[in-house]
């Protein structure tokens, strides 16, 4: 209940006359008995309220599913001595944002395409969109197999042409943007999916009349569709940028991390200390996962939605 | 924020409604005797890769016609580190199988075996246990483990007939070892001289935990030291950190194969077997994929201790096989039935399955069961070693303590992105997390 209803019914003031307070009351209640709600709030309760906060205690122990131990800050401290996790960190950083970027400039550039009466549109667009569908384990392990770098497809390929075979996914200079790669592949779909949305609201008006005043291609461009699919912009740039911090299931599919700790990002550090069975350890390192993306992500995220008001 | 009357109610209702959910999901699975006629059936939790499944079904099958009266139901989960925290929670929440398979040593005793599990050290067939094994499977004074299996080493397995061709001895010093690779390079550019495959991740610890025997040899009180944090028992000091220089080194020096990266277990068992590749540090449990794809050349292939630099200390590092295990929730005439099923497979009766079902890569350990004449050629070179007393269990039998980072930390190293030093480094820190997470003295 807002502080709005507990203020109505105390005293009224004269700030809130009597004539609009049932109106107010009437406003905030809901159509449906309190009951209502029982369900869905006790799962909500059970699987959600309750894990979250007492995972904010279980950061503090030493846990081991038999026995907990209380250790302070600990966990936090040895989170941060662990090898390889600024590397980790970094290459969070940088998986998160060139899928993100890539998605944005791909996704655009193939709504703009999808979004043209061309020939086999239906089925282009379908194909596209396609990747999105299927589970991310089965593409992890598919490119896994079609990326080795001696029995794979791409690479005998690339050999029949005398050209270079990359170890795809065993260099470790590689490997980060190899995944990174796959995880494009994989969701531009939804992105353009997003921007075709968008470029189609667009109202034809504008086009025609930038037309009339002989605006080329490239000025309709800069000057329409791209302020007028901001808004879509904003949605494809925090559902990518959130999905690539925390992305993990590709990566554990197609190196474990590895090779060594080159493609490690946070969540995969995280989660191979939960299977070490460092379960307090892990639950800090999630804690700190948490923080770290919404210290992004807020800041993020009202950027691009003041953009979107000054429109 | 201000309940109505009714509001109350519904809240302290939903609370009620919250804690009997939350109570009925951990409840009714106590597994006490429901007597259902005479007939007892019990559980078996057991490994899902087909190895163990079919062995689990031969067992039972046995069992079941000895014993008319008890059926046993199989279930299976998967191996690795996922099923290490599938059995912690299974445990921990009481809804564990009456009988289940598991590691014996540091990751049995990661499993709290005194609340858990149920002792058994009055049972008949633990007398025949070998002494090594007893201790992997003890809290104390108190047993909790039957034998299901052989032990297996880790070693350097070779392909006799290379070595044969090439007119090479057995390595008994590291560079003997290097030099024989060398030779092997030279003599014909399309063998590989050693096998590594980081395909497999695990496998990229053989010359570090199979080194142990040699550390063990050399200063017999290191696996005690490194446990307690006492003295300078690390891997960054020697000898402990020849594991790492060797994993470095064989690399560095263009030994092994160029697919090393992404070649796995099965590719470089075939490898060796197939006369591609001479020698590859690996477990003899391994050698169940040759049996079962180049059963031909199963006799080919032979195995020797990973060499020390100094050949006094070099011998062969034993892993001592996976038990049988009864978790305490597990109550009368059911406890029963899962005594007699442990016993059995330490009969000889169950020691005929195992021989025809379980891959053989080693002595047994329980005098109950002995090899049979038909097996492999390479088990009569590992009891040869523990003959004459140059054997020694892994280090993961003589500690509670093994960094999960290991493999990961090994393959950065075997493929020279990260030096030997810092990997040792890397892998104390990792050590030193697991003893602190373990809340070992010391620490």
């Amino acid at each position: 209940m807002t502080s709005a209803a507990v203020h109505i019914e105390g005293k009224p003031t004269a700030k809130t006359p009597q004539a609009p307070k049932k109106d107010r009351r009437r406003g905030i209640r809901s159509p449906y008995p309190s009951w209502f709600y029982i369900p869905a709030g006790a799962l909500y309760l059970i699987f959600f309220a309750v894990p979250t906060f007492s995972s904010f205690y279980f950061a503090l122990t030493r846990w081991t599913l038999f026995s907990q131990q209380f250790i302070g800050f600990g966990n936090f401290v040895q989170f941060f001595q662990t090898p390889a996790l600024t590397q980790g960190f970094i290459n969070t950083f940088i998986y998160g944002f060139v899928t993100s970027a890539a998605k944005v400039i791909l996704g655009l550039a193939l709504a703009l395409l999808l979004t043209n009466p061309i020939f086999g549109r239906g089925y282009l667009r379908a194909v596209v969109f396609f990747p999105v569908l299927v589970s991310t384990v089965g593409v992890g392990l598919t490119f896994k197999a079609l990326l080795d770098p001696f029995h794979g497809v791409v690479n005998q390929v690339l050999g029949f042409f005398h050209l270079p075979q990359p170890g795809w996914y065993t260099d470790p200079h590689l490997a980060l943007l190899t995944v990174a790669g796959v995880d494009i592949w994989k969701g531009v779909g939804i992105a353009t999916l997003i921007f075709m949305a968008g470029i189609v609201a667009i109202p034809s008006d504008y086009f025609e009349a930038a037309r009339v005043d002989g605006a080329g291609s490239f000025k309709v461009f800069r000057s329409i569709t791209l302020p007028l699919v901001r808004p879509a912009m904003a949605t494809v740039i925090i559902l990518s940028l959130i999905g690539g911090l925390r992305s993990f299931d590709l990566i554990w599919a197609m190196t474990n991390g590895g090779p060594g700790f080159s493609s490690d990002v946070i969540a995969s550090v995280i989660y191979k200390q939960y299977q070490a069975g460092f379960f307090g350890l892990s639950t800090a390192g999630n804690v700190i996962l948490f923080l770290v993306v919404t210290a992004i992500m807020v800041p993020v995220q009202w950027f691009l939605n003041r953009k979107e008001a000054d429109l | 924020m201000k309940f109505t009357p009714l509001r109350r109610a519904l809240v302290a209702t939903a609370s009620i409604a919250a804690a009997a959910l939350a109570l009925t999901g951990c409840s009714g699975f106590g597994g006490s005797g429901s007597n259902s006629g005479s007939k007892v059936t019990i559980t078996f939790l057991t490994q899902n890769d087909s190895a163990d499944r079919a062995q689990g079904k031969a067992l039972i099958a046995a069992f079941e016609k000895k014993y008319p009266d008890i059926s046993v139901k199989m279930d299976t989960q998967p191996a690795g580190t996922q099923g290490d925290n599938l059995m912690k929670t299974k445990l921990s929440t009481k809804t564990m199988d009456n009988v289940f398979h598991y590691n014996s040593g540091s990751l049995f005793q990661a499993l709290n075996p005194k609340t858990s599990m149920v002792d058994i050290s009055g049972e008949s067939w633990v007398k025949d246990l070998d002494k090594n094994f007893k201790d992997v499977v003890s809290v104390g004074d108190k047993v909790y483990g039957a034998p299901l299996g052989t032990s297996s080493a880790g070693g350097i397995l070779y392909n006799k007939k290379i070595y044969k061709q090439l007119g090479l001895s057995i390595p008994t010093t590291w560079d003997e070892f290097i030099a024989n690779s060398k030779k092997i390079a030279s003599a014909d550019p399309s063998v590989t001289p050693i096998l590594q495959s980081f395909g497999d991740t695990w496998t990229s610890q053989l010359l570090v935990l199979g080194d142990f025997a040699n550390i063990n040899k050399q200063d017999p009180d290191w696996a005690d030291n490194y446990t307690y944090n006492k003295g300078d028992a690390k891997y960054v000091n020697q000898p402990a950190f020849e594991g790492f220089q060797h994993t470095a080194e064989i690399t560095a020096d263009g030994l092994v194969n160029k697919d090393y990266a992404s070649m796995t277990n099965a590719q470089a068992m075939d490898a060796l077997a197939s006369g591609k590749a001479a020698q590859y540090p690996m477990l003899t449990s391994s050698m169940a994929t040759v049996q079962q794809d180049n059963p031909d050349a199963v006799n080919d292939i032979g195995v020797f201790a990973i060499p020390s630099p100094n050949a006094q200390y070099t011998s062969l590092t034993l892993w001592e096989p996976n038990a049988l295990y009864i978790s305490s929730t597990t109550k009368d005439d059911k406890l029963d039935a899962s005594k007699k099923f442990l016993a059995f497979a330490n009969s000889p009766a169950g020691c005929a399955v195992q021989d025809k079902t379980g891959a053989v890569a080693g002595p047994y350990a329980t005098s109950a069961c002995k090899l049979p004449s038909s097996a492999p050629g390479f088990t009569q070179d590992v009891q040869k070693y523990i003959d004459d007393d140059a054997a020694s269990p892994a280090l993961e039998f003589k500690s509670p303590i093994k960094g999960p980072n290991l493999e990961t930390i090994l393959v950065a190293v075997g493929s020279g992105s990260t030096s030997a030093a810092t990997g040792a480094k890397q892998y104390d820190q990792d050590v030193k997390a697991q003893a602190q997470q373990l809340g070992i003295k010391g620490w």
